[in-house]
Order: C-alpha cells, then structure tokens, then sequence
C-alpha cells in the first residue's frame, strides 16, 4: 500500500508535466463577436463540442457592443493587425482587405463555393476568388405589422403588391381607428431605406459604376421620408432623437404602439422572446413602388483574418463551423435564415413551436427571390456604407429644417464622393 | 507571569514591523544611493532636479506630448491608412476644407458645414453652460457657507452626482426625458400637454445644459466653498463695524477674496465644456439633427465612426479645438493677473 502510495506520489510531477505540455502545445483562437439574439450561447455550445475533439485548440469568444466594437473598434484594431484570428462582420466588403484567404488550406473548396458561392462574393476583393469565410445569416429588410390591430380596427390587411403611399394609407386609418399613436416606424439605417429607395426607382450607381443618389426614384423616397416624419405618420423618436447612428423601433412596435414597422428579419428571434404571442405580429411582403417591391439582402458573415499566426488551427474551426451539420443546428437554434445554399434548398427545422415565428421566418425567406438585382449588387459595393451612413444623416438634417431636401440631396452626393476620394488616397 | 494578551501582541508586533519597514527603506534609499551620489558628483546638485523630473516627463511626453505630436501630424496627411508612415502628406488641405466658407456665421455656406454647426453649437453651449455652472455653483456655495439646517447632508447631496459615471447620468435623463419617461408622466398628471423634449432643437440643447451643470456642479462648488472658508471671518466682522451690508459685504469682501476660486473653476469649467462629449452624445446622440452636436463628437465621427475613418480631417478638427482652448485659457489667466494686480 504504501509503496503504491508513494509509486503515485512520484508519479504525479511527471503527470503535472505531461498536463502542462499540453496546455502549452493548446493553441488560443479569439472570435470577436455581437448578439442580436442568442446566437452567441449557440456558438458557445457548438466550440463547446469542437473544443471536446480539439483538444490542441481553445477558442475564447469575446462578445462586444455590434456599434462601437465591430463597426467602430475592429476596423482600427485590424488596421493596426491587433485584430482577432477571426471575427463576425456586417461591413463585408469593406473589410476584405484583411481577410485570410482560406482556400488553400480549407480540405473541400468545392464545399465552400457550391454553398456560400454568390455570398462570398460580398466577401472578396473585387476580381478575387478568395475564400475568406461564410454567412452567419443571411437578413432581408422587410417590414412586419400588429395584424391585432387591423382586427381590432376592422381593416383587411393588403395583400398583393401594394406601394409604399397604400400602406401609408392604411396603416394610418388603423392607428386612427384603435387609438395606436404613430401609423409606421423605420430603422434609423440607411440600408433600410435603400430597398424602398431601389422600389422607387433609384439607380444608386451611374453609368460608370460609381455611387449616385442625384436621381428622381432616390429623391422620391427621400420626399416620402421627410412627408411621413412631417405629417406624424412615422414616429419621429426613431430618426429625430438619435443624432448618433443606428436606432430601432423594437420597443415601441414591441409595446404595440406602432402598426408597420419596417426593419428585418433578425428580428424574429428578438419578437419571439418579447412579444411571444402577446399580440400578432406578421411579417408582410416588402411594399412596392414604381420600379420594384424589394427589400435589400445583408447579414453577417464569419471570417477569418490574415494577420492570425496559427492560419491552420483557424481554418479547423471554420471548416467545423461551416460544415453542413453544425450551421443547420446554428441556424435552426439561433431562427436565422440560412446563408448556405444548400441548407436553404433543404429547408431548416427552426427551434420554435411559435406559429408566429415560423410564419416569418418563411415570408422572410420567400422574399429572398424577389428582391431586385440592384439590392444584391449594392449590398456588394464595398463602399456602401459609406452611402447609407451619409444618405441617412443628410436625411435628417431635412427632416428637422437644418437644410431644405435638396440640399441634402446635393451634400449627400459630395459627401460619398469626397469620402470614396480620401480612401483611395 | 502571565502571556500577554491581544494588546500585548499589538504593541510587540508594532516595533517589529516598524524595524522592518524601515529596514527595507534604509535598503532602498543605500541603494539609490549607489546611483544617485556618483551621478550627483558627476553633473552637480542644479542638474540632479532633471534626473528627479525624469519619471514625470517620461510619462508626460509618452502619453501626452507624443500625442499630440503626432495629432498635428496626422493633421496634414490625408487617407484612411493607420500608421504615420502609410500616410500620404497633404499640406494644409484638411484646414481648407474646414475653413472653405462662404460666410462663417452661416453653416449652410461651408463645404464642411457640421464642422462649423459643430463650433456653434459648442459655443451656445460653452456660454451657457459655463456661465450657469459658475452661477449656481456660487449661490450653492454661499447656501452651504451659512449655518442652515441639516448642512452636511446638503453639502452631500450637491457632490453626489459628481460621483456619478456620465453615462449613467445621461442614460438616467434620458428615461426622465423621452416621450413616455418620468417628466411627461407627470405633466400628463398634472392635466399638461406631453412634450419629446429631445425631439425639439432648443428644448435637446436646453436640457444637455442642465444635465451637465446638474451632474458636475458639486465638484465647483466645492472649490468655492473652500475659498469662502479661506476668507478670514474678521473681515465681515470689520465691515459690519463701519456699516456694510449684507450685499457691500459680498461685493467688497467675499467676491475679491474669492476671485482665485472663481478663476479656477472658470478655467476648469470652460476647458471641460469644450470637451464635453459623453453625456451629451449618449442623451441625444448630437441630435435631433445635429441641433447638439459639439465639436468633440465631431472630431469622434468623422475619426471613427464612419466606414471612412476620415483621420487628417479629424485631427485638424481637434488642432483647431487645441488652439482656441489654448486662446480662451491665456485670456482668462491674463485677466486673472490683472485683477489681482488691482
């Protein structure tokens, strides 16, 4: 017994070296990362899993604010090739230059263009064919009503193509008729108005390919912008009170005071946990205009980056990430329409017993199919950004009397091209 | 003979550590010593205060002088590059966009209007902000100076929110102030008509000015009050002698004597006006519009905020802040001088 005893005794600084071998031969990966929803507790679990059969890799996720950590703080923490070996992105292309070109190291590049091919387009510098990650989700801009309060109202909600001034119509009587204070809302986002701007019949890129928002159809929907602010049929607090950026209407659409509200489908997961089935909430296709009934695409996307030192054990955690099992349960947990196509050919078995979530989730993918070539092509201008932060701050201006619409129409157009000129410099 | 006892510990252990301590400082300084007498020797006793200030200015010009060197670098190059070396130089074209005006007054006539809508705007709210600061800070000051009731608890609750981080300060008014907060609640109650406070230009800068007196006036306060402690109380009593007044008194005795403070929190007062971003940028975001965008939140948008990180532009923004501050500080201490010359 006791020669045993100490037979272990003397074992157990071997042990502790063979432990801390290990440790030190275990590689540490780091994810920048947002949530809209839980999707950060399903990553969790699924590097849980990888981490189990790897044990050589350690992936720490480090979940920031979306505004100031990834669109704000990683930019300059890549520029200055502090980044993190891999990161979830919304500005997809304007990023590309410091994505890790996986291909050459990913086991089956067949799987990742076959599957991901027209979104890594969004991805790539322009003419390249790199593999440098994958859609997290795929998001389409549409809007979704309170139908409870067109029952309440008695008012048939529309159907077929309807434009943007029926809609306007109509969801005004219902905030009339039930006492609701604003008829409409819209994100404080340039990539939300862009879709109803495209249905307009703005061109967004002039002959030669470079960005324009002179035209008639893009000033049309800046004038239905402003009227809707002026006349109090879209609730000001949205765009008005929020000089910063970003703002949503979740919590006024969520209190039910608010019919129509035009934002996208990320927000299923978020309407699932907090309105439940408090009321009615259904998402409607995107309304029309002269020229289209589009929405716009967009999403984010999980890449890798090029200054990582250990490229191999990051593409191990991608390949395990992308593959066609682990994104099904992602998507399916976390409600996201699927960025993988052969996923969304085979349909995803969502994670919820809410009709109404189920409901949304398949009008935001029936959108996918109609929405407008031009959609697709400025979601992958690299600098569209850079359109939609200026188009929406100019807006604004307008819409408190700083400057008349024109004006800021003309400064929107200086603005784009006076910033693409510094970035090329 | 018995043990000693707790007390008994105490008072032997105290000499034991004290032995200690002041072993381990002997230790230190013998050996400073080694370094510092051969170095005296070498450069003399007038030199030796450098080797002192060393530390100080090592950490000063690191993280403060470098900075700004090379923000006035920055501040003639152009292009979204990081790094110094990466950066295409351009002269003075950043100042000629900010100064590309066809009538300063008016904003709507520059290339770079929200700069200059950025400069108004701090501008209404320096004047304003500082001249209210100074205001209440004073009367506050000269309440708490009396012997009311209940003066500690006062005294208390003037600092308290100086305690306070700015975001919450704002995060707390903005839920007082939005369309369905605490302030429309209770003028609703009250049978009046809702107002969205931050929805309106001149209510947005009303209300960044109220909030940023309210969260930062303890601190002045208690400047001046350390000042009207300062002023021997002999002086009052003189002056009631020959017959002054409650308000001879302050203009003749407690304002003079108080000048000092009054130049300090002035300085201290106007220089974090100008600075001022957080609280404002997380009650309104600069808006509605950019009705209180100041020029910090300025110089943070167009730097970082954009997908263009507009670099050059944004320094030169903050060169141009630098300078006027460095203007407005030199006036005041000027006219500091003079006063206490007269």
């Amino acid at each position: 017994m006791n020669r045993k005893f100490s037979a272990t005794i003397k074992l157990l600084p071997l042990l502790a070296l063979l432990l801390s071998s290990l440790a030190f031969a275990q590689v540490e990966l780091r994810i920048t990362w947002y949530n809209d929803g839980n999707e950060g507790e399903v990553l969790r679990d699924l590097l849980d899993r990888f981490e189990a059969d790897n044990p050589d890799i350690k992936v720490v996720v480090d979940t920031v604010p979306y505004s100031s950590g990834i669109l704000e703080t990683l930019p300059v923490q890549l520029a200055a090739g502090e980044g993190p070996d891999i990161a979830r992105v919304t500005d997809l292309g304007g990023l590309s230059k410091f994505y890790l070109d996986m291909q050459p190291l990913v086991s089956d590049p067949d799987y990742w263009e076959s599957n991901f091919g027209s979104f890594l387009n969004w991805l790539r510098p322009e003419g390249s064919s790199a593999i440098p990650g994958f859609m997290t989700q795929l998001t389409v801009t549409g809007p979704f009503i309170n139908k409870t309060l067109f029952d309440q109202a008695g008012i048939a909600v529309p159907e077929g193509d309807t434009t943007w001034e029926e809609w306007a119509a109509v969801t005004r009587q219902v905030a009339e008729a039930t006492g609701t204070p604003f008829a409409m809302a819209m994100d404080r986002s340039g990539h939300r108005v862009a879709g109803p701007a495209i249905s307009q019949g703005a061109l967004f890129f002039d002959d030669d390919g470079n960005p324009i928002v002179t035209d008639e159809g893009f000033r049309r929907m800046m004038q239905l912008m402003a009227d809707w602010h002026a006349d109090g049929t879209m609730i000001p607090d949205t765009w008005l009170a929020s000089g910063g950026g970003y703002a949503g209407a979740n919590a006024e659409f969520n209190n039910g005071q608010i019919v129509f509200y035009m934002s996208g489908s990320w927000q299923i997961g978020q309407f699932t946990a907090q309105i439940g089935d408090t009321f009615d909430w259904v998402a409607v296709p995107n309304p029309c205009g002269p020229a289209a009934c589009t929405g716009m695409p967009g999403g984010a996307a999980l890449v890798a980056i090029a200054e990582t030192e250990h490229p191999e054990e990051v593409v191990r955690v991608m390949e395990y990430l992308s593959s066609e099992e682990v994104l099904a349960e992602f998507y399916g947990r976390t409600l996201f329409i699927p960025g993988h196509l052969g996923l969304a050919a085979k349909g995803i078995d969502f994670d919820t017993d809410q009709r109404l979530a189920s409901d949304a989730l398949s009008a935001f993918s029936s959108q996918v199919p109609k929405l407008d070539p031009l959609s697709f092509k400025l979601q992958g201008y690299v600098f569209n950004r850079v359109v939609f932060n200026v188009a929406r701050d100019r807006l604004t201006q307008a819409m408190v009397g700083e400057i008349d619409l024109d004006e800021a129409i003309e400064r929107m157009q200086v603005d784009i091209e006076e910033q693409i000129a510094e970035a090329s410099q | 003979m018995s043990k000693p006892g707790p007390v008994g510990e105490r008072a032997k252990s105290t000499p034991l550590l004290s032995r200690l301590f002041s072993g381990l400082f002997s230790l230190v300084m013998n050996t400073l010593g080694l370094i510092l007498e051969p170095l005296q020797n070498r450069i003399g006793v007038q030199r030796m205060a450098y080797i002192f200030l060393l530390p100080n200015l090592l950490i000063f010009g690191i993280f403060v002088l470098f900075p700004m060197a090379l923000n006035f670098y920055y501040a003639f190059t152009t292009g979204t590059a990081l790094f110094p070396q990466d950066r295409t130089f351009s002269g003075a074209q950043n100042y000629q966009l900010l100064f590309d005006c066809d009538n300063f007054l008016d904003p709507n006539s520059c290339n770079e209007d929200r700069f200059w809508r950025a400069v108004f705007n701090t501008f209404t709210f320096v004047i304003f902000q500082v001249g209210g600061m100074v205001l209440f800070s004073l009367v506050t000051a000269l309440v708490l100076n009396r012997k009311i009731r209940a003066r500690g608890f006062f005294r208390s609750v003037y600092f308290y929110p100086v305690l306070l981080s700015p975001v919450v300060v704002a995060l707390l008014w903005k839920w007082i102030l939005q369309r369905d907060g605490v302030l429309n609640a209770l003028l609703v109650a009250l049978g009046g008509e809702r107002i969205v406070f931050l929805l309106d230009a001149r209510w947005a800068m009303f209300w960044a000015i109220f909030i940023t007196i309210w969260a930062h006036m303890g601190f002045y306060t208690l400047i001046l009050l350390a000042g009207l402690q300062a002023i021997p109380k002999e002086l009052y009593d003189a002056g009631s002698i020959d017959g002054a007044g409650d308000w001879q008194a302050f203009r003749n005795i407690t304002m003079p004597l108080l000048m000092p403070s009054m130049l300090v929190v002035l300085v201290l007062g106007l220089i974090r006006a100008v600075q001022t971003f957080d609280e404002v940028f997380v009650l309104t975001g600069g808006g509605p519009g950019t009705a209180t965008q100041l020029i910090v939140q300025y110089i943070y948008t167009t730097g970082f905020a954009s997908q263009i990180q507009r670099f050059g532009l944004a320094a030169s923004a903050s060169v141009v802040l630098g300078i006027a501050l460095l203007i407005f500080t030199l006036i005041q201490l000027r006219l500091g001088r003079s006063s206490e010359a007269v």
